[in-house]
């Protein structure tokens, strides 16, 4: 009987331990469950805050990019500005070159001869195929009379311009006062061509002293106006035809008066015949 | 290597077209006075393009066009001409004989250059 109790006993405290083991597995299983939720949780939020920084990098990225573009877009508008002030300059270099060379070629043609009708041939192409002129004519300042002469023209028989007295008219003038005329209505006067009245009358000048003037009645059908390059040709003409015409103006009076001299003392070498 | 023959009785004219086509890379220019002397050049070099004036001494300008049209040898070589005579007339006149362009005088080189470069495909 006693022993009876004592194996009731032990059964009890058997149970009541069983019951605490099932009740601290409960705990362990919710406290497990509870954790399990945590974790989740805990979980969840480190991915969201992943998300977030990525978000983050990604708009920081964008925005760099978006101020590369707008860097590359200003860079761009810039070379196209470049590019355009480089057009610009070319064209500029290509007519100072086109110019340049119309001024080598004058000067150069100018100076290659001592032959006073080579000379006035040159200076008349000059007038034609670079200037563009159509009708005008070379007057040389006669020293003895005072007058112009017209020694050569193009477009115009020489009997048709008159010799103009030494300050009188359009032409005198200019001859006078060194100064080159240029009409109002610079174009084309076709068909009312008075020599009386030239549309550009050019002093032919070494230094300050006058020895002639180009006068130009009409220019070419094509030209319309002068260019920057023709008032560049009319200087060159003015102190550089001057020049070369002056100078081979000498030569042949030399070469005139050499041939003379040298006839002369020929003459005098001869053995008087007997 | 363009070879261009000028045609130009004018020396200033002549000198003033070959300093242009100096600018044509590898290009040789041939001179000539009038027609016939180009006649002359035509047949002893080879020719890829001719620039010719119309008035000139001896032959002008659009006899030698016309010549040089109607040659078995030369008639596929491109002609321009480079004249005083700027009138729509002189233009088409010059045109139907068989120039290829028609430039008038005074030249602007960098238009003539582009017309050349045209013409010898560079």
């Amino acid at each position: 009987m006693e022993r009876e109790t004592s194996i009731g006993k032990k059964a009890d405290e058997f149970l009541q331990m069983f019951k605490k083991g099932e009740e601290f597995t409960q705990d362990l299983l919710k406290e497990n469950e509870r954790l399990r939720f945590k974790l989740a949780q805990l979980e969840e939020a480190v991915e969201r805050s992943g998300d977030e920084a990525k978000i983050r990098l990604y708009e920081e990225r964008i925005k760099i990019t978006e101020d590369e573009l707008n860097s590359l877009k200003e860079r761009f508008r810039q070379v196209e500005e470049e590019n355009k002030d480089f057009a610009a300059k070319y064209v500029e270099v290509e007519d100072e070159n086109n110019n340049l060379a119309n001024l080598y070629v004058a000067s150069y043609q100018l100076h290659s001869t001592l032959d006073f009708n080579e000379v006035l041939r040159i200076v008349l192409e000059i007038v034609i195929n670079l200037i563009g002129a159509e009708k005008f004519a070379v007057l040389l300042i006669e020293e003895k009379t005072n007058e112009l002469i017209p020694v050569g023209t193009e477009g115009i028989s020489i009997a048709d311009v008159p010799k103009v007295k030494f300050g009188e008219g359009i032409v005198g003038t200019a001859a006078k006062e060194g100064e080159s005329y240029f009409s109002e209505n610079m174009h084309n006067n076709r068909g009312s061509i008075s020599a009386e009245n030239p549309i550009v009358c050019i002093p032919l000048k070494i230094k300050e002293h006058v020895i002639g003037v180009i006068a130009i009645y009409s220019l070419l059908i094509q030209k319309e106006k002068f260019s920057n390059v023709d008032y560049e040709l009319f200087n060159l003409l003015a102190g550089h035809a001057a020049t070369a015409i002056f100078s081979s103006r000498l030569y042949t009076q030399s070469e005139r008066k050499l041939t003379t001299i040298q006839s002369f003392l020929d003459m005098l070498k001869e053995k008087p015949r007997r | 290597m363009p070879n261009i023959l000028v045609v130009e009785d004018s020396p200033t004219m002549r000198q003033l077209i070959g300093f242009a086509m100096k600018r044509i890379a590898g290009s040789k220019v041939i001179e000539a006075t009038d027609g016939v002397d180009a006649l002359k050049k035509l047949s002893s070099e080879k020719v890829d393009i001719i620039l010719a004036d119309i008035n000139m001494p001896v032959m002008d300008g659009l006899k030698l066009v016309s010549l040089v049209r109607g040659s078995p040898i030369y008639k596929d070589i491109p002609v321009i001409m480079i004249t005083t005579e700027g009138a729509e007339e002189d233009r088409k006149r010059a045109l139907a004989i068989g120039a290829n362009a028609y430039l008038p005088k005074p030249i602007q080189t960098q238009e003539l250059i582009k017309l050349v470069n045209g013409f010898i495909g560079k």
